[in-house]
């Protein structure tokens, strides 16, 4: 059994202790806005929260995550809106990422916006250098522009 | 293009008053089989495209894949504008996946760009191109959509409904139509005052016959066109409940994951699958002709049991081929024939004979694979003689067709479910159907939906890739330094004829292809021939003018004396990127053109080498000339990307074959282009007001050229083989600034 809460609601799943969070988010939960990309970590494609951090979750055995706070795309907004009732429907970096055009096929793009949410989350000015070190997700379609002027745009 | 707008167009009534008004490239007898066929819940569907319902809202159909090229966007901006539409109140739709919705435009595009491209043979008669046998398509590939679908059938549906609506109304108020005007989904009598909405007209426009030849808007009179509109797809892919093929998901569904045959071409001999099926949530260890299934209730499961199964595969003529004995085999193709006509003009032969000097430079690329983001899979559901399909495609028509012949059902039984594509770059065209073809046999054992998604692994290595190719040049010049001769020979197959010609002004020219087979499986890729052969001309023609002497901005300029919109796109892009200026210490600049799908490229790189001799692109410049800009967002949008994912093959991407198989797994030893690599772009749109040109390939080709050129000024090493990483520039030995 595998118990941890995901976007604020208690999960308890049997399944292997080794199974990693992402096939348990998608397949036993159904939560299909985590994306497969490569499974070792390298993408980033399956990134969510783990208390608030951001993890690549193909690798991440469910063992690991036990009694934390996962939260995925899904629940991005509203984990963040906590229980503010007139908070926005989208997070500043939701929102940063339409003003901007971002996604282009799009796949890619929830575990970029979970992995900038969390580097923000944690250093609202980061410098160049920071972002480049720290959002090393991969983007088929190149949306790597747009994504630093969204960025650009959330920071002071 | 010369397309006859008035024969096909259509529009039926809806139930509940509305109206569906359609551009239909067919005949006739198709929109009264539409109506059989489709009637469903009170609704009644003709050949697309805009429906328009009593509230005044504006429904437009849009018959290709989204993919993150905004088509979804652009095309039904050139309806609704057309139609002078109120944009807050048009939805968009994916159009479904039935012929009712195929796109013979399409085809008429490509056969006068192209003649019919590699791609569509076999779903087109290629020697004779007809009508009748090109409506089962409905595919989105060649930079087209916009251009032909958009262009021809969207614009025209729109504005043969604007006309039928400003006819009720001019009938309603008793006044002529031409007194009448259109904005914001309204008909307007100014000399009265009045205005009646759309939705209110809708019901007696449905029973107007629809006008024979409606009348376009100029430019000038856009008013969505040539705008930048937000796409509508994407606010779904920011909260993360965008669909893709891979999210389809139902309680009872089964997950495959497969083991390839390894060695393109041979087939499964023996399986034991005991280890596996004793594994929890192990359904059934399934064999196929050419590979291995494990089907279980949750995917990982079923990858962890397939590491258990152990198959044997036949052994083949290919087990110990490697890259360098396919090139060695281009090598001796290119030694021992001349090849087959591409294109000749003038006497390159003798004039290389008569020469004062003859340059020769050699190139190669590799095989390249897709991985698009989203590993490929299919989804399938057979019950009852039916079939349920979800898969992300560029081809959702032929997709459907090809389940059928698989599963041995009618195509009918097979009900296609649309989503986005999480990266398509020719990997999700017809004939690339393994995953396909597996996904339905597999599924034909079950009674309910089963996925199967291939690991990282498996997509890399059960690609169609972009075709590996030798291209040796040799060029003649004068005593005066004047190039007289353009030779080249290179290796086949043409996917996309003409990719190899070049538009300089050299009197003598001999191009020919050889045959290049190997056993390894092609296909289109991202910009498909220029991708390669891009990077072959635009370095030589850097060659040449080195060898000339003449700054290699200068040259092309005056060798495009008749290409005034190949050197705008020059002009601007080097302006722009300050060509000629001083640099700081340690950069170069880089210059390459190209015109691909109908619009031109122009792109100038800015360089330096990091502290361990590794190529670093700061800068891209890019003008591209794409005839007008429907949505300048997405130009630029489609411009950054192609641009990137062109940079990710140059500098990184290489497939190799080791022991018959590719070497390559996952990300790590098939790099990309990532936030720490990615240079800064800029774009420049000229708007010539020529036709309009594609955009998902056409900035791809010029920068592996345009990269490789301005390193050869900064380091005197000229790249002529691909990706770059492979070469040591530690003893860079700048040239004279150029």
């Amino acid at each position: 059994m595998a118990s941890f809460k995901v976007n604020g609601v208690e999960r308890t799943l049997d399944v292997e202790p080794e199974m990693p969070l992402l096939w348990a988010l998608r397949d036993e939960l159904g939560l299909t806005g985590t994306k497969f990309g490569c499974g070792i970590a390298s993408c980033g494609a399956c990134t969510v929260h783990v208390n608030g951090m951001a993890v690549r979750s193909c690798v991440t055995p469910v063992s690991t995550v036990e009694g934390q706070e996962i939260t995925t795309i899904e629940g991005l907004a509203m984990v963040a809106a906590g229980a503010n009732p007139s908070a926005p429907a989208l997070t500043a970096v939701q929102q940063a990422w339409i003003d901007h055009q971002v996604p282009q096929c799009g796949y890619c793009q929830a575990g970029m916006i979970m992995a900038v949410s969390a580097l923000l989350a944690s250093n609202p000015n980061p410098t160049v250098a920071e972002v480049d070190s720290s959002i090393t997700n991969v983007c088929r379609c190149g949306s790597y522009p747009r994504v630093r002027n969204a960025i650009r745009s959330l920071t002071a | 293009m010369k397309i006859s707008r008035r024969r096909f167009i259509v529009s039926t009534a809806l139930v509940g008053g509305g109206v569906l008004i359609g551009y239909a490239a067919t005949r006739p007898s198709r929109h009264r089989r539409a109506n059989t066929e489709l009637a469903q819940n009170g609704e009644r569907y003709v050949t697309s495209f805009i429906k328009i319902n009593p509230d005044n809202r504006v429904t437009i159909y849009v018959p290709h894949s989204e993919m993150g090229q905004g088509v979804h966007t652009s095309l039904s901006m050139m309806a609704a504008d057309e139609l002078d539409a109120n944009w807050e109140l048009v939805d968009i739709e994916q159009a479904p996946a039935i012929d009712l919705f195929a796109n013979g435009d399409l085809v008429k595009g490509f056969a006068k760009e192209f003649g019919v491209p590699s791609f569509l043979e076999g779903l087109i008669g290629a020697a004779a191109f007809k009508v009748a046998e090109v409506m089962n398509l409905q595919i989105t590939g060649g930079s087209s959509s916009v251009r032909y679908t958009g262009d021809v059938a969207m614009r025209t549906a729109g504005a043969a409904a604007r006309e039928m609506l400003i006819a009720c109304a001019a009938a309603r108020w008793g006044v002529s139509a031409t007194e009448c005007t259109t904005a914001l989904s309204h008909v307007q009598h100014n000399a009265s005052g009045r205005s009646i909405a759309y939705g209110e007209l809708a019901a007696d426009a449905a029973l107007l016959e629809p006008p024979e030849a409606p009348v376009l808007k100029t430019p000038d009179q856009w008013q969505i066109m040539g705008k930048a509109i937000s796409r509508n797809d994407i606010p779904a892919k920011v909260d993360g409940t965008a669909p893709y093929g891979i999210d389809a998901h139902s309680e009872d569904m089964l997950y495959a994951a497969i083991q390839f045959a390894p060695v393109f071409g041979t087939k499964l001999v023996s399986v034991d699958g005991s280890a596996a099926l004793a594994r929890r949530g192990v359904k059934r260890v399934i064999e196929l002709e050419d590979a291995v299934a494990v089907v279980a209730d949750n995917y990982w499961r079923a990858k962890e049991a397939l590491k258990l199964v152990n198959a044997v595969f036949e052994t083949s003529e290919f087990d110990n081929v490697s890259s360098v004995d396919i090139f060695a085999g281009f090598d001796r193709s290119l030694a021992a024939s001349d090849g087959d006509t591409d294109k000749e003009q003038g006497d390159a032969e003798s004039a290389m004979a008569t020469a004062a000097d003859v340059i020769e430079g050699n190139y190669r690329v590799p095989f390249l694979a897709h991985a698009a983001m989203e590993p490929m899979n299919c989804t399938v559901h057979i019950q009852n003689g039916k079939a349920d399909l979800w898969t992300s495609t560029q081809d959702a028509l032929g997709i459907k067709g090809r389940v059928a012949s698989i599963a041995g059902l009618p195509e009918t039984a097979v009900n296609f479910h649309h989503s986005y594509l999480g990266g398509g770059f020719g990997r999700r065209l017809p004939f690339n159907w393994n995953v396909i073809d597996h996904a339905t046999l597999i599924a034909m054992e079950f009674d309910v939906p089963v996925k199967t998604v291939l690991s990282r692994e498996d997509d890399m290595q059960q690609d169609y890739y972009r075709p590996a190719v030798s291209s040796n040049f040799k060029a003649a010049f004068d005593g005066a330094g004047n190039v007289l001769a353009w030779h080249n020979r290179f290796t086949g197959p043409i996917q996309v004829p003409g990719a190899s010609h070049i538009p300089y002004a050299i009197e003598n020219q001999s191009i020919r292809v050889v045959d290049g087979p190997t056993h390894v499986p092609i296909a289109a890729w991202r910009s498909v021939d220029y991708s390669q052969q891009t990077f072959f001309t635009e370095s030589f023609i850097d060659e040449i003018a080195h060898r000339a002497g003449k700054n290699p901005y200068q040259l092309r300029m005056e060798l495009l004396q008749d290409h005034p919109r190949h050197r705008k796109v020059l002009e601007v892009a080097a302006a722009a990127a300050g060509y000629g200026n001083d640099l700081p210490e340690g950069r170069a600049l880089g210059i390459a053109v190209q015109e691909s799908f109908g619009s031109i490229v122009a792109e100038v790189v800015e360089v330096s080498l990091d502290a361990n001799n590794r190529a670093v692109v700061h800068k891209v410049t890019c003008a591209i000339d794409c005839g007008r800009a429907i949505n300048p967002d997405t130009v630029e949008s489609q411009v950054e990307s192609g641009i990137i994912f062109g940079l990710t093959a140059a500098l990184y991407g290489e497939i190799s074959i080791e022991k018959g198989r590719v070497a390559q797994n996952n990300f790590p030893d098939y790099e990309m282009v990532r936030m720490a690599t990615s240079p800064e772009i800029e774009v420049h749109i000229v708007e010539s007001g020529e036709a309009l040109g594609g955009l998902g390939e056409p900035a791809t080709p010029p920068i592996a050229a345009a990269v490789t050129n301005a390193l050869y000024i900064l380091t005197g090493q000229r790249v002529r083989e691909l990706p770059i990483r492979k070469h040591d520039f530690a003893r860079a030995n700048s040239l004279a600034k150029v």
